[in-house]
């Protein structure tokens, strides 16, 4: 049964304001709050409001928060490493949907710019989710190519322009989880349902031409709650911050096991 | 698994529920739910029809007053509701209409239509009256 109200301990408090140092004389004064745990002292969870002068700072969310940890508090903790989107650290929950803070422009954000970890995990510290089990049910479809047939001795396994094209929108995927976590049957089923990051990639190897595992693929994913706990919500689909079709690749994972069935 | 000495990051509350992928999801369980319930007040009415002239006329009154008419607006949306999303939900088992701006369109006709026969419905049912 799904749990809609937060545990004791996760129930947010008011936190403290802070100011940077110079921002007062700033014209473009940007307000932004940070959900803060800090996993020493077993206080609860805080938002903290910063104000920050945003043309001191760079024009992403990232660097806002950069700029806080540099001005304002050095203990703020959050997950960044290639500031251009393509390695996914930085996915968190800002302004109500889960994104990169890296490639979200402050300037896309109107008022106050909320930001907390991603939605419904449990929080390590401020906004650093555990994503352990993200990465075992990502490890559990196999994400390597599966064969019989012995590898051709003079040369590699060839794909058509077409087959390779069967993988766009699928290998660009960098596992960021911000549309597992946007899930709401994600929130209430992920100890079982595998989400739409994981499933995205099952079907990356479904769809190789080179992978001649298939039928297991589907054997595996075949199940009432690791596949269809997907109810087509979409909220992957509008959420992914590389612009990526979750919810199409789950379809077609049900289509497959659907025409097998015929 | 939870750890449930770690603290849980927060959903319902921040996130943004009324976008329309989610909201209409939503709205399809809660139809869902809301006519499996209404289909007790068929089998009511059925139950007073068989108990005879009195009893029907009873249910006819407690349906005909303004609160068991909202109810049965209710019902008639939810029912075309539940039955124009499902049908959507049909299209995407085919493996079509997941490109985003496919989904919203969809949503927004589904929403549209249910509207229509909702209404289409009682200017039936009054027009019946007289």
């Amino acid at each position: 049964m799904a749990e809609f109200r937060l545990p004791a301990n996760s129930r947010i408090r008011e936190g403290n304001t802070h100011r940077a140092p110079g921002a007062e004389s700033s014209n473009n004064l940007r307000r932004i709050r940070v959900y803060r745990y800090d996993p020493e002292g077993g206080a609860n969870p805080r938002m903290d409001t910063f104000e920050i002068d945003a043309d001191q700072a760079g024009p992403m969310i990232l660097d806002a928060l950069i700029a806080i940890k540099d001005q304002i508090d050095p203990t703020l903790t959050f997950r960044r490493s290639c500031r251009e989107g393509i390695c996914g650290s930085c996915a968190m929950n800002i302004d109500g949907t889960n994104t990169l803070a890296c490639t979200k422009g402050l300037d896309e954000v109107k008022g106050d710019i909320n930001v907390s970890p991603l939605p419904h995990m449990d929080v390590i510290k401020d906004l650093v989710p555990d994503l352990n089990h993200f990465y075992a049910q990502y490890a559990s479809i196999e994400p390597w190519i599966k064969t019989q047939t012995p590898t051709p001795p003079d040369h590699e396994r060839l794909q058509s322009k077409e087959e390779r094209e069967r993988l766009d929108g699928l290998y660009e995927c960098i596992l960021c989880a911000c549309c597992s976590t946007s899930c709401p049957s994600y929130w209430w089923n992920g100890d079982r349902y595998l989400g739409p990051a994981a499933l995205l990639q099952a079907y990356r190897w479904i769809a190789d031409s080179r992978d001649e595992a298939t039928g297991e693929r589907l054997d595996e994913l075949n199940d009432s709650y690791k596949l269809y706990r997907c109810h087509t919500i979409m909220n992957c689909t509008a959420t992914c911050p590389k612009g990526l079709n979750p919810g199409k690749a789950i379809g077609e994972i049900k289509r497959l096991i659907a025409e097998r069935e015929v | 698994m939870r750890n449930p000495n770690r603290p849980l990051s927060p959903h319902l509350t921040v996130y943004r529920m009324h976008q329309l992928t989610s909201l209409l999801s939503v709205v399809h369980r809660g139809t869902g739910v809301f006519i499996t319930i209404a289909a007790l007040l068929l089998v009511g009415w059925l139950m007073a029809m068989a108990a005879g002239a009195e009893a029907y006329a009873t249910f006819n009154a407690i349906a005909g007053h303004w609160f068991g008419q909202l109810v049965l607006l209710g019902v008639t949306f939810s029912v075309a509701y539940h039955l124009c999303n499902g049908i959507r939900h049909l299209v995407w088992d085919t493996g079509r209409g997941f490109e985003l701006s496919a989904v919203y369109r969809g949503g927004y006709i589904v929403v549209a239509v249910s509207i229509l026969l909702t209404i289409l419905v009682w200017v039936v049912a009054y027009a019946g009256r007289f």
